[in-house]
């Protein structure tokens, strides 16, 4: 106890600072924060400023090569088959890929946890309810409810978000479920219930904030997993449709000029993978840190603990 | 852990589980079989442009397209009901031949794939919880992370330029020989690897430090003996549930690494019906699909009860 006082009053910069030092103390969750921060950065304010750069098509230095400063800093990178510089691409297409991955999480962990809080509170037919519609979802092929919204809705950004959002509903109402059964057992839910608490302020006031920090790991993990599955609807032609661009469908118009020109594909998957093991990375961090028994591991300021 | 049922026996276990399976399965098929009409009429993608409109018409008589759609469904049903899964209107052959095809080869893809995942994922996250933060351990977790973060498709791509491109060792894509095998098994290997990985570790981490290894350790038992023989047996239990999971969704068709090797599996199948309106292939996938799975995770629940005495059914 006394140790957590002297190093809580070695900081006094608040809330904020204890998180950066908690933060700092896995060196590799910072890197991974830092990186993601770019990423963020990027997707709010790459098309501003990259938006004409990257659509300006260059018909002389189409697939230009990689580490060439001939043309200028922005074709780092390469350039694509109609001479669009990549890096630049890459920024812009960081929106698109961020926006959808976000919106998918944020509407499929609201829908999700909401459905699993009735289903675990309730002692009524309608969690059963609510359980056998999660098992269904969960073994539609999420193809074909791909190309289903495709072709009855026009291919937009927000009819991709809503396929993804449908298709990972059932994680967070089985987890959310699960957790809810465990806490409503439990003795402080008890106590409010014999106070004559009322079911609303019990679920919110007392369940939730029990469970809240495991919903966030999760989101967590599952961005870095929408982005995947994105990605390769993108990449088979059932998702994100040209003009709009992101990671996976950058990925997927390069490989056509995969013998001649490796970086059209390299670079966004690159892009990919950086951004997926960053919110991996966090997410092990996140464990540990929104975890009360296991924050001293971190607060301590020593090496990471698995 | 899973739910015990007494000594009420085997059988019971098996009836009320295929039940409950079976149960869902009619719910997704007629799911499917509504929502995948929605997509529009296949006469389009499979005359050509010039065909005349006779000859449309004749094509949607000929395949039933005019009925009101819940005729077509009760035609399915019926001839279900016979074991007639319909015909696959681009193979024109019956559809559960062509998916039963399909299926082998994904089957054998799925096996060679997950045995070499299991035997490396527990040989080395083991040796990774027997010294926790050592430097077999970091690198072991940081490389599971990146295998877990990669995506298959860009993964497929750089092997296909780094390997079949360049230095023209394999095959870029098809079958016929071994190394046609080596690509697909490699790529599929990753993700499962480094998920299997964390999962072998952390549950071993927790055995190792139970009370009857420490016992092991101090009467003299040998290393390896430890971790292979006392804490293995009891690790399995939550990666025997990983393995079935990843095993189920390469089953389910490796849609993205079959299509981009020319693989012809089940993943492969499903999105070209898809795409081209095969409804009778993509339901009778979906049931073959659905029927391993069932099977699989029956062979999991065998496998727990093998593992641990103390789990009934």
């Amino acid at each position: 106890m006394t140790d957590t006082q002297t190093l809580s009053g070695r900081k006094p910069g608040g809330a904020l600072a204890r998180w950066f030092s908690m933060l700092w103390a896995d060196k590799f969750a910072f890197f991974a924060a830092l990186f993601l921060l770019l990423a963020l950065l990027c997707a709010l304010f790459g098309p501003l400023l990259l938006e004409a750069v990257a659509t300006k098509q260059n018909l002389r230095g189409r697939n230009a090569p990689p580490f060439d400063l001939a043309r200028g800093w922005i074709y780092i990178l390469g350039a694509d088959a109609l001479g669009r510089p990549l890096l630049a691409r890459i920024v812009v297409a960081a929106q698109n890929t961020m926006l959808v991955a976000g919106a998918a999480v944020l509407a499929s962990s609201l829908v999700g946890g909401t459905l699993g809080l009735v289903a675990g509170y309730s002692r009524r037919s309608a969690s059963q309810w609510i359980m056998r519609l999660g098992d269904v979802i969960m073994s539609f092929p999420s193809l074909l409810l791909a190309v289903i919204v495709l072709y009855m809705l026009e291919p937009s950004v927000a009819n991709i978000v809503l396929v993804l959002a449908v298709t990972r509903i059932p994680i967070y109402l089985r987890t959310t479920r699960a957790e809810v059964l465990e806490v409503r057992e439990r003795m402080f839910v008890q106590a409010a219930t014999v106070m004559g608490a009322s079911h609303r302020r019990i679920v919110f006031r007392h369940i939730l904030p029990v469970i809240l920090p495991t919903l966030v790991t999760i989101a967590t993990l599952d961005f870095a997993f929408v982005m995947l599955a994105e990605s390769s609807l993108s990449f088979l032609g059932i998702g994100i449709q040209a003009p709009e661009i992101t990671w996976g469908l950058m990925v997927s118009q390069g490989r056509p000029y995969l013998t001649n020109a490796w970086w059209l594909s390299f670079w966004p998957g690159l892009a990919i993978i950086l951004t997926t093991l960053s919110l991996n990375l966090l997410s092990n961090w996140m464990r540990i840190a929104l975890d009360p028994t296991q924050r001293w591991r971190l607060e301590m300021g020593g090496r990471r603990n698995g | 852990m899973k739910f015990s049922l007494g000594r009420s026996g085997m059988k019971s276990f098996i009836g009320k589980r295929a039940i409950a399976s079976g149960v869902s399965l009619v719910g997704l098929v007629v799911l499917v079989f509504f929502l995948s009409r929605l997509t529009g009429d296949p006469t389009d993608l499979y005359l050509p442009l010039d065909a005349s409109v006779e000859m449309r018409e004749q094509f949607r008589q000929m395949h039933g397209f005019n009925d009101p759609l819940i005729v077509q469904f009760g035609r399915y049903v019926a001839d279900l009901v016979q074991l007639d899964f319909g015909h696959s209107l681009r193979q024109a052959r019956p559809a559960m031949e062509v998916v039963l095809e399909a299926f082998s080869w994904t089957f054998r893809l799925a096996v060679i794939t997950m045995s070499c995942v299991t035997v490396a994922a527990i040989v080395i996250g083991s040796l990774a919880a027997f010294r926790v933060g050592g430097i077999f351990d970091r690198i072991a977790t940081f490389f599971s992370l990146i295998g877990a973060s990669a995506p298959d498709f860009w993964l497929a791509i750089v092997a296909i330029v780094i390997f079949a491109v360049n230095l023209h060792w394999l095959p870029t894509s098809g079958t016929g020989t071994a190394l046609h095998w080596i690509l697909p098994v490699s790529v599929l290997f990753i993700r499962p690897f480094g998920l299997i990985l964390q999962v072998v570790r952390g549950s071993m981490i927790n055995v190792l430090s139970s009370a009857y290894v420490k016992t092991a350790r101090a009467k003299g038992v040998r290393t390896p003996r430890i971790i292979f023989v006392h804490g293995l047996r009891n690790a399995m239990l939550p990666v025997i549930t990983v393995i079935g999971d990843q095993a189920a969704a390469i089953l389910n068709g490796a849609v993205v690494v079959e299509t981009v090797f020319g693989f012809p599996g089940i993943g492969k199948l499903m999105i070209d019906s898809i795409l081209l309106r095969d409804f009778a292939v993509v339901l009778a996938v979906i049931m073959v699909s659905a029927l391993a799975i069932f099977l699989m995770n029956l062979l999991i629940d065998l496998a727990y009860a093998l593992l641990d005495p103390r789990i009934r059914y």
